[in-house]
C-alpha cells in the first residue's frame, strides 16, 4: 500500500525534462507493476485476517493483563494476574482434562470412520451422488438441533439410549452422572456433524489420485486393501494432515454440544464435560463476569492449539508418508546397479544418471 | 523429489495459517467490551411513524398475542414483537451480554428476575428510570422496593410475583395411603404453621408406600428454603458473607443432602430433559409451587390428570421469583417502550396474563380483583388458584435481601447440592468444592 503512493508521488520532482520522464515513468509503472499488483491481489486476504485474525489476538493479549469487568468495564493494570489467578483454578484444569479427552475422542474416530467412509464412496456404486450427498446431511443440521435431539437419547433416567439398554436387561448408563460417560456423549454429537463432513474431502482427494496407479496395483497383484494402505493413503497425504489440523483445532474448541448438553449448559453440577472454551465463556459471561480472566484463558488455549496443532502436524506428516518409504530400498538398488554400469564405463551412464536424479 | 515436496510444503504452511486463523477465532471470543451505553434520544412513538417494539421476557409470561394485538389496536402506530427465551438464565446471560457491548441488539423491553435484578441495579445508567407518580401505589410495597435502586431509581415494573405453595400428586397420594384432598394435605403438611420438618416427615412416611420421590430436586427444595432467610449470602449493605463462615447456609445445605440421602429427592435438575419426562413418569409426587410453576407443571404434564393444589407452605410463606419489565437506556424508542411496559404491567393486562400461565399479579388491585380472585385452575383438579395464591402471598412476611453477587453466589450452593443429588458426590466433598467455587468468584 505504501509503495502505491510513492507512485504518484515521485515523478512530480523533475517536471522539466519531459520526454525521459515520461520513459522512466512508464517504465518504474511497469517494474511497480509486476512488484506491487500480486500483492495487492492477495492483499484482500491479509487485509481480513489483519482485521478480524490479528487485532483480536492483540486486543485480546491486552485485555488480559487488565482488571476487565463484563459491565465495568477497563478496571486497573494487573499484569500477569489474570493468568495466575485462572492457572490457579482448578475448574481450568479439568476443563483442559474434559477438553482433551472429548478431542481424542472425536477426532480419533472422526478420521477413521472418514476415510472409511471416503474409500467405500469412492468405489464404483449405484447412485454415487446420493450417497455423497447423504453423508453432508449432518453437517447441514443446526448443532442446537442436534443438540436438541441427542439431549433425547442421552437423558439419564429416560433417554431413549438407556431404555434400550435396559430392554437388554444392561444397566442404564448415567451420560451426565458419569465423567467419561458426558465425554462420550458429547464426542458423539461432533462425530455426528463432522464424520460426513471429513469424508467428503477425503472422496474429494482420493478422487484426484490417478487411476492408472490402480491399475498398475492390480497388474501387480496388489488387492484392495493392500491398494489402500499403498496407494491411496499416501497419495492423499496432504489432505490426511489438513483435515487431523483442522480437526485439532475443531476438537479444542468444542463449545454448542458441551453448552447445550444440559439445561444449566455450564458442563454439569461437577464441571464434568465443561471445555476450556465453555470455562472461557463461564468466566467472562457466567458469575465471574471477569474479561481479563477469560482473555487469558484464551491465550492459553491459543498458546495450546498452536502446540497440539503442531505435534499432530509432524505426527500425521510421518504416518502418512511411512508408506512412501518402500521405493527408497528400490533406488539404492538402482544406484547400486548405475554405479556398476559406471564402472563398467558404459555410453548410457550419463543421461540415466540426470533421469535418477530428476526422481530424487 | 522436489516436484512433489513443494506442493505438501505449500499445503504445511496453509494448513499453519489455518491453524494460527482459527485460534485467532478463539480470541475473538473475548475481544468485545467496554460499554459506552450507546444511546439515542427516546423519541415519541408518534413522531416516528409506525414503530415494532421488542419484549424479551423467559419461561413464560403469559403475554399472549391477543393481549400484544390489543395494544396495537390501542396505538394503532406500534406493533409489540414478543421474544421468549426458555429459562431466566438464558435471559440473563443475553441480557448482560449485550449490555456490555453497549445496548446493541436489547429488545425495547427486558424482563429481568428479582434474583439478578440488584447485581443490574449496579448500573443505574444501562437502565430507564421508570418513576412515574401516577404508578404509586401499584404494586406491593416489598415489589416496587426490589427494583428501586439505592440513589432512588426504579429501573423496572414489577410484573408478577411467586408466592409458594405446594402442588401435589393426588393419584399418587392415594396409592400411597395417603390422604389426598387438598384441606387434607394441608392439614398433613402441618396446616397454618407448617414447618420444614413436617413437610420431609410426611415425605418420609409416602416413600415408604410408593416408588415415586417426594419432590423433584433438592435444588428446587432448597431455594423454598433459603427464600425464607433475611441475609442469605450478604449483609444488607450488600457486602457477601464469607460462604465457610456461613453456618445457616450450611445448615439448609446439610438439611437438603439429608433428605436426598433419605430418598426424598428424586435428584432431578430443574428444567432438564430428565425433570421434564420425569412429569409423565410419576417420578415424584410433589413440588414447591410457586404460582408461575402451575403453567410449568401443565405444561410438561400431558396427560397426567392427578395434579392438585394444597394451600400450605413449610415455615410460613415464601416468595419465588418474580420478575420486572425494564426499558434499556440504550433503545431507540425509550418513551414508547416504557408507555408499553406500563401498560403490560397494570392489573388488566397482569389478571390476563395470570388466566393464561398462572403468573400471579405483584398488583395489588389486580390481585384483589374478582377475576383473579375466583379463578380455577382446571387442570391442577379445579383448584381455587386465585385464591390459594392471595392467601399465600399474604403469608410472604419480609423480604429477603439480595445484593448485587445474591445470584453468583446462590448458583455456587446450587450447583453443591446438584453434585450431590447428580453425580452422586460425597456432600462433604461437594462443599468443600463449592467453597472452591465460591473463592473463585473473586468477591
Amino acid at each position: 500500500m505504501a509503495a502505491l503512493t510513492t507512485t504518484q508521488s515521485a515523478p512530480t520532482p523533475d517536471a522539466p525534462q519531459r520526454a525521459p520522464r515520461r520513459l522512466g515513468f512508464s517504465q518504474a509503472l511497469g517494474r511497480w507493476d509486476v512488484k506491487v499488483s500480486p500483492y495487492l491481489y492477495v492483499s484482500p486476504f491479509f487485509v481480513l485476517f489483519a482485521l478480524t485474525g490479528l487485532f483480536p489476538l492483540a486486543y485480546t493479549a491486552v485485555v488480559s493483563v487488565y482488571d476487565w469487568n463484563l459491565l465495568g468495564g477497563q478496571g486497573t493494570y494487573v499484569g500477569m494476574q489474570n493468568y495466575a489467578d485462572v492457572l490457579g483454578q482448578e475448574t481450568f484444569w479439568k476443563s483442559l482434562v474434559n477438553t482433551l479427552s472429548i478431542f481424542l475422542l472425536s477426532a480419533v474416530p472422526q478420521i477413521v470412520i472418514a476415510i472409511t467412509l471416503a474409500a467405500l464412496l469412492d468405489q464404483n456404486i449405484r447412485n454415487a451422488t446420493f450417497w455423497r450427498m447423504g453423508v453432508l446431511v449432518p453437517y447441514v443440521v443446526a448443532p442446537i438441533a442436534v443438540s436438541l435431539i441427542f439431549g433425547r437419547l442421552f437423558a439419564d433416567q429416560y433417554g431413549l439410549i438407556n431404555d434400550i439398554l435396559g430392554t437388554f436387561g444392561l444397566d442404564q448408563i448415567g451420560w451426565h452422572r458419569d465423567r467419561f460417560a458426558s465425554h462420550v456423549a458429547v464426542a458423539a454429537m461432533v462425530n455426528y456433524r463432522w464424520t460426513g463432513y471429513n469424508a467428503l474431502i477425503f472422496l474429494a482427494a482420493m478422487q484426484a489420485v490417478p487411476r492408472d496407479l490402480y491399475e498398475a496395483a492390480t497388474i501387480d497383484g496388489a488387492g484392495p486393501w493392500r491398494q489402500f494402505f499403498s496407494v491411496t493413503v499416501p497419495q492423499i497425504r496432504s489432505t490426511v494432515i489438513f483435515v487431523v489440523l483442522t480437526a485439532s483445532i475443531g476438537g479444542l474448541q468444542i463449545f454448542d454440544e458441551a453448552r447445550l448438553f444440559d439445561a444449566g449448559g455450564l458442563g454439569g453440577a461437577d464441571r464434568q464435560w465443561m471445555t476450556t472454551v465453555l470455562y472461557l465463556y463461564d468466566v467472562a459471561w457466567g458469575n465471574q463476569r471477569d474479561l481479563g480472566r477469560a482473555a487469558a484463558v484464551a491465550w492459553v488455549l491459543f498458546v495450546l492449539i498452536l502446540l497440539i496443532g503442531f505435534g499432530n502436524f509432524l505426527l500425521s506428516r510421518r504416518i502418512a508418508s511411512s508408506a512412501t518409504r518402500t521405493p527408497r530400498v528400490r533406488r539404492s538398488v538402482t544406484r547400486r546397479l548405475l554405479a556398476e554400469a559406471r564402472a563398467a564405463g558404459n555410453a548410457d551412464t550419463t543421461a540415466s544418471t540426470t533421469t535418477v536424479r530428476r526422481d530424487s | 523429489m522436489r516436484s512433489s515436496t513443494r506442493p505438501t510444503r505449500r499445503a504445511a504452511a496453509r494448513t499453519l495459517q489455518t491453524t494460527a486463523g482459527a485460534a485467532a477465532v478463539v480470541l475473538a471470543l473475548t475481544a468485545c467490551g467496554g460499554s459506552d451505553g450507546g444511546g439515542s434520544d427516546g423519541g415519541g412513538a408518534a413522531e416516528d411513524g409506525p414503530i415494532t417494539l421488542t419484549v424479551a421476557t423467559f419461561n413464560d409470561f403469559g403475554y399472549s398475542d391477543e393481549l400484544l394485538a390489543q395494544y396495537t389496536e390501542e396505538h394503532p402506530d406500534v406493533t409489540v414483537e414478543l421474544i421468549d427465551a426458555a429459562s431466566a438464565a438464558d435471559a440473563r446471560t443475553n441480557l448482560t451480554t449485550k449490555l456490555a457491548a453497549g445496548g446493541e441488539g436489547l429488545a425495547d423491553v427486558e424482563a429481568i428476575e428479582v434474583d439478578w435484578i440488584s447485581e443490574l441495579a449496579q448500573y443505574p445508567d444501562l437502565f430507564t428510570d421508570m418513576t412515574d407518580p401516577e404508578l404509586d401505589g401499584r404494586w406491593m410495597d416489598w415489589k416496587v422496593e426490589q427494583a428501586t435502586t439505592p440513589d432512588g431509581k426504579l429501573i423496572g415494573y414489577g410484573t408478577d410475583i411467586g408466592p409458594e405453595a405446594i402442588c401435589y400428586r393426588q393419584d399418587l397420594f392415594e396409592e400411597a395411603g395417603l390422604p389426598s384432598e387438598p384441606d387434607e394435605v394441608a392439614e398433613l403438611l402441618g396446616g397454618e404453621d407448617a414447618t420444614w420438618e413436617d413437610y420431609f416427615a410426611a415425605g418420609a412416611d409416602f416413600v415408604k408406600g410408593s416408588d415415586t420421590a417426594w419432590y423433584d430436586s433438592g435444588v428446587a427444595t432448597y431455594q423454598g428454603l433459603v427464600n425464607q432467610v433475611e441475609n442469605a449470602y450478604e449483609e444488607s449493605d450488600g457486602t457477601p458473607k464469607p460462604l465457610a463462615e456461613n453456618a445457616e447456609i450450611k445448615d439448609l445445605y446439610d438439611t437438603i443432602v439429608e433428605q436426598h440421602d433419605a430418598g426424598l429427592s428424586a435428584g432431578l435438575v430443574q428444567w432438564g430433559e430428565d425433570w421434564a419426562s420425569g412429569f409423565q413418569n410419576d417420578a415424584f409426587a410433589t413440588m414447591l409451587c410457586p404460582a408461575w410453576m402451575t403453567g410449568s407443571i401443565e405444561s410438561n404434564s400431558g396427560g397426567v390428570t392427578g395434579w392438585n393444589i394444597a394451600d400450605v407452605f413449610p415455615g410460613g410463606g415464601g416468595n419465588w421469583g418474580g420478575s420486572f419489565l425494564t426499558v434499556p437506556a440504550s433503545g431507540a424508542h425509550i418513551e414508547a417502550a416504557k408507555e408499553l411496559a406500563a401498560w403490560l404491567t397494570a392489573p388488566e393486562q397482569q389478571t390476563a396474563a395470570f388466566e393464561t400461565s398462572g403468573n400471579f399479579p405483584s398488583q395489588i388491585e389486580a390481585q384483589e380483583s374478582e377475576q383473579v380472585q375466583s379463578f380455577v385452575n382446571e387442570f391442577m383438579n379445579d383448584a381455587p388458584v386465585g385464591q390459594i395464591f392471595s392467601n399465600r402471598a399474604q403469608a410472604i412476611e419480609g423480604n429477603p435481601f439480595k445484593g448485587p453477587n445474591y445470584f453468583a453466589i446462590h448458583q455456587t450452593v446450587q450447583q453443591g447440592i446438584e453434585r450431590v443429588e447428580t453425580t452422586d458426590e460425597d456432600p462433604g466433598t461437594s462443599w468443600e468444592k463449592t467453597l472452591t467455587a465460591f473463592d473463585d468468584l473473586g468477591l
